[in-house]
């Protein structure tokens, strides 16, 4: 650290603004350097009065000599102001540090090529510089045509403050303000940060109704003309909340939309906040599911065996989907990157549990392996660790494959969302007696549960799903395997 | 309050005898004094050795005698009823009083408002209990800035009466702590206006009394230029402001100086929008210009505020009748109108006027300067012959030479070492002065175009040491590396000029610098002094090791160098 700071403090402090500015020079590697491009020589440019175009390019200096790109933290002056020489133009972060860029030349900053936030490499043109008024607009056109992707700059709009009506007079004279639209030419009243959002959109302000107080436009007019969503905010500084206090009562400062009256606003937890990364994250899965009717007679019947020595039906579940998995590896699979995927070695079956309301997934490891007995006592303990929220990662987030059990609600069927680098997920729904017809036409009442699987198309096809789940309801429909 | 007092016994014989106080009253009276000041030691801290019980026994005694010596008006003992009288107890008379007894002077503080002055009260205090707010609303919404440290943090939330409330609870414990130090002390807090009858004479309320001397510490009261009126509900001032009635939608401030700079601070960060009214053709006039220019970038800028600059408020009419506050803005060199604002509220922050109406200046002959008192450079009050006033002293605000809280109790200070026979004139140079917006800026002595100014007249050579928080380990764990420390010095000799600091808690870093140019150290002295790493001091530490000094080391950092 002190090796590089001071170097950088030793440049700084040999420089001072003022006596740098007339020496700067291309070559020169000081700090306030400003490099202007001029497509004619400055001799011939001075002779030849007739010469077609005046406009300079401003460059993206290299404040240091590790510099290859540079950052434009701001542009001091907008476009269409008048530059007198030695002033500073615009703001370009280096790797080390802001520095102020001066121009050379007094003119008008006639166009933005690189706008607030964007990225240059040195020597970039990052602006234009017209030497007159005039040309201001020769130079847009030229800006537009120049830079590809920001190439908005050209249709900038002004954004110093509304035109100037001396009289103020026909604002005060109407008996409300909302009607004032009517009498007349009217300023647009913008908030500043309207303002600052209708530059930053190249929106024109005054084409906008406003909608606040008074027919102001706001910040949400200018998102809405914009075309954007107004909670989503992609400017870099932090949004701070919309104003807060009608009415000078205290209330919560939030993001669109507007609360409803006596409603409250409960922060996520860590988890919730999790479980709401998880989900949004999964959005980008192509899934599909299918359901399978398991017949549970058999299962029911060696539950009712094995309860007494401690097997739950979680883990009889998650045996039966582990012995399922382990003949069908894709469905074990996981694709994280969309381009390639990974058999897993381990069949680690999660297992979905609430808690508190919250929600977190043990996991059952290499579920195909182990004996049902020590299923169920694993299981215990990493229930009791969840309560007492001692899980640790590897214990909830080393699942291959998820199973979600809520037949003991009632539920007979549902829809589970695929946790991200997971190939499927498992909802089971409960057990019920069912009225069957068999192959020969006889009835029979039988109990019968309905899974359904939820899978990442990427990897898993249907044909894929299918296969797992026949093989998964003849394990349950014949149970004895489990407790081998 | 601590450490003058620990410095209290050594001192408190020694100036006594050498007082210009009538010489035959100076034994009776340095006894007592001396006594009650052990009374107030123990007091204050509750310690009570035997040697100090015994003094406090001579203590009560003393008193007595002292009551009935005031109530027999012209006892031996004393000419007049006290030593010293102060006129306002704001922090700079709190600061004069207890220095003053610390120097053993019989003491009375005048107040007719609330003890704590503006400071205590409407200013420095309860709005930086409200910057405190606004520094952790804002670091909670800033999604980006959690993000770099892995926080989740959602939904940052406040409650304005909440916050409204922790300012004025800190008010009020910080005006029952000066309140009690003082009568801890010993000091005698009369209430009531108090006004100056004739030379060293003082009334308040109905009582006259007399004091050896008097200083004039009255402090000031937001400045409002005509044409604005103020209703206290959407035009305001900080007065107002600091109570935190309500956050408007839509605010403009009148006035970019400090005041201005920390409301926009607050307000922005808890949800207004803020539109500046500059008279100047720059905000935040008065900053040296780099540090100005990295703020706007900083703190106006990327925040929901605009600006107008170069102009004037020629009218502030507040909202009524359905329609919001009218702003009429005028230039401020043609004096034609430019535009016209609509706005929610707007907050008047455009200077403070001393508070000297009703003083009783003219019966001594005074006449004051735009209401500011003139005083020398011992703040002693000048008449309207421009000869002095015996025994009268001005501090603080109201003589407007630099109206900062600590700068009033300094001065204050340095009255009292005065009448107690120190001569002593403060070096206002060396008064820091801070803004506490996020992040802070400070600084020290002159900026850089004073400087250049003043080296051009006095023909010596001025260099400039910057320093970025950009290199700072501290303030880079922060996230919290933008910043700028700048040094203003003169490379023949190596003294500090002015020092410029704005980053993270610059306000508690510009004391090194202010402290250097109090005491007159030298850069080259400075230079070699060691700061513990890491720490945001490095920063300025960088700084005096980056300037560049002509003259060789001083023969006693050399001698440190060798040591070390």
């Amino acid at each position: 650290m002190a090796v590089s700071s001071s170097s950088f403090l030793s440049t700084a402090s040999l420089t001072n603004s003022k006596s740098n500015i007339s020496f700067a020079s291309s070559v020169s590697p000081s700090i306030r350097s400003v490099v202007f491009r001029s497509s004619i020589p400055p001799s011939s440019h001075r002779r030849v009065m007739t010469v077609r175009s005046k406009i300079r390019e401003i460059f993206m200096p290299a404040l240091s000599s590790t510099m290859t790109e540079g950052k434009i933290v701001s542009w001091i002056k907008t476009e269409g102001e008048k530059l007198a020489k030695g002033e500073s133009v615009v703001v370009v972060e280096s790797d080390k540090a802001d520095m102020d860029v001066e121009t050379f030349y007094d003119g008008y900053l006639a166009a933005i090529v690189v706008g607030e936030g964007e990225t240059a490499p040195v020597g970039a043109a990052i602006g234009l510089l017209a030497e007159t008024e005039a040309e201001i607009e020769e130079a847009k056109t030229k800006a537009a045509s120049k830079s590809s992707s920001s190439s908005s700059a050209a249709e900038a709009v002004a954004t110093s403050p509304p035109p100037v009506t001396s009289s103020p007079a026909p604002a005060i004279a109407q008996p409300t303000p909302v009607t004032a639209v009517a009498d007349g030419p009217r300023k647009t009243v913008a908030t500043p940060y309207a303002k600052k959002l209708a530059k930053q959109h190249k929106v024109d302000i005054g084409s906008i109704a406003g909608t606040g107080p008074f027919g102001r436009v706001t910040a949400t007019d200018v998102e809405t003309a914009a075309g954007i969503a107004p909670s989503k905010s992609s400017v870099a500084p932090p949004p701070p909340p919309p104003p807060a206090a009608v009415n000078g009562k205290a209330t919560t400062a939030t993001n669109l939309p507007p609360l409803l009256p006596d409603s409250s606003i409960v922060p996520f937890t860590a988890m919730q906040s999790a479980v709401s990364k998880n989900m949004i994250e999964s959005l980008s899965v192509p899934t599909f599911r299918v359901g399978y009717p398991v017949n549970t007679d058999a299962l029911d019947a060696l539950y009712e065996k094995v309860k007494p020595k401690g097997v739950t039906m979680t883990a009889l579940l998650a045996k039966a989907a582990g012995m399922a998995l382990a003949q069908h590896p894709v469905v074990n699979a996981s694709c994280k990157d969309g381009k390639s995927f990974s058999y897993n070695a381990n069949i680690n079956v999660a297992v979905a549990v609430a808690i508190n309301g919250g929600l977190i997934t043990p996991v059952l490891q290499d579920a195909d392996k182990l004996d049902l007995y020590l299923l169920s006592q694993k299981w215990k303990e990493l229930v009791g660790k969840a309560r007492s929220k001692q899980l640790q990662p590897h214990e909830y987030n080393s699942g291959t494959f998820t199973l979600s059990n809520l037949g003991m609600f009632g539920v007979d069927r549902f829809d589970a969302i695929l946790p991200p680098g997971q190939g499927a997920i498992m909802a089971v729904g409960g057990s019920k007696p069912t009225v069957v017809a068999d192959k020969d036409g006889f009835f029979s009442v039988k109990n019968r549960m309905v899974v359904n699987v939820t899978a990442d198309h990427r990897i898993v096809y249907g044909a894929d799903l299918a296969a797992f789940l026949q093989t998964f309801a003849k394990i349950i429909e014949n149970p004895d395997s489990l407790t081998l | 309050m601590q450490s003058a007092l620990s410095l209290s016994f050594s001192q408190s014989s020694l100036p006594l005898a050498n007082r210009p106080f009538c010489s035959s009253n100076a034994a009776p009276s340095f006894t007592p004094r001396n006594l009650r000041f052990c009374g107030l030691r123990r007091e204050a801290f509750g310690f009570s050795p035997s040697k100090q019980l015994t003094s406090c026994r001579f203590q009560i005694q003393n008193r007595r005698i002292e009551i009935s010596a005031s109530a027999g008006n012209g006892a031996p003992s004393k000419s007049f009823d006290y030593d010293l009288i102060i006129i306002g107890a704001g922090v700079g008379g709190h600061g004069a009083a207890l220095h003053a007894v610390e120097k053993g002077l019989k003491t009375a503080i005048i107040e007719g408002d609330v003890v704590g002055g503006t400071c205590v009260n409407r200013g420095c205090v309860p709005s930086k209990a409200l910057l405190a707010v606004s520094g952790r609303m804002r670091e909670l919404q800033n999604e980006h800035h959690m993000k770099a440290f892995g926080l989740q943090v959602s939904a940052a939330g406040y409650d304005r009466q909440g916050v409204a409330d922790h300012a004025s609870n800190l008010a009020t414990k910080i005006r029952n702590n000066l309140t009690n130090s003082m009568k801890a002390l010993g000091v005698d807090i009369l209430t009531g206006f108090g006004a100056v009858l004739g030379p060293q004479k003082v009334k308040y309320g109905d009582n006259i009394i007399t004091g050896k001397d008097i200083i004039i510490a009255t402090g000031s009261v937001p400045f409002v230029p005509k044409g604005i009126e103020v209703d206290g509900k959407t035009v305001i001032t900080s007065d107002h402001a600091l109570k935190l009635e309500s956050v408007p939608d839509w605010i403009a401030i009148v006035g970019s100086g400090y005041i201005g700079l920390e409301f926009s601070d607050v307000y922005t960060a808890l949800g207004s929008e803020v539109t500046f009214i500059e008279a100047l053709d720059q905000l935040m006039p008065g900053f040296d210009p780099e540090i100005s220019k990295l703020a706007q970038r900083v703190l106006i800028n990327p925040r929901k505020i605009d600006y107008h600059t170069g102009v004037f408020a020629s009218k502030i009419t507040p909202a009524k009748d359905g329609k919001p506050v009218m702003i009429e803005l005028i230039d401020a060199k043609t004096k034609e109108p430019k535009d016209t604002l609509e706005v929610d509220a707007a907050l008047i922050a455009t200077g403070r006027a001393p508070f000297t109406n009703g003083l009783g200046l003219e019966n001594i002959n005074v006449a004051t300067q735009r209401g500011f008192i003139p005083v020398d450079e011992r703040m002693r009050v000048i008449d309207g012959n421009g000869k002095l006033v015996p025994h009268l002293y001005c501090i603080g605000d109201a003589n407007g030479k630099l109206m900062l809280a600590h700068a009033a109790s300094a001065q204050g200070i340095s009255v009292v070492e005065q009448v107690t026979g120190t001569d002593h004139v403060l070096n206002h140079l060396s008064i820091p002065a801070a803004c506490f917006t996020h992040p802070e800026i400070s600084m020290v002595g002159l900026t850089e175009p004073q400087a250049r100014e003043k080296a051009e007249k006095e023909g010596f050579k001025v260099s400039i040491a910057k320093t970025s928080f950009k290199a700072n380990t501290k303030a880079l764990a922060e996230n919290e590396g933008e910043g700028l420390a700048k040094m203003i010095y003169r490379p023949d000799n190596g003294e500090i000029l002015g020092v410029h600091i704005f980053g993270l808690h610059a306000a508690d870093l510009i004391h090194e610098a202010s402290n250097a140019i109090a005491l007159g150290t030298r850069i080259q002295e400075i230079k070699l002094a060691v700061h513990a790493h890491p720490t945001l001091s490095e920063v300025v530490d960088e700084l005096f090791k980056a300037a560049k000094v002509d003259s060789p080391a001083s023969v006693t950092a050399q001698s440190v160098k060798v040591a070390v």
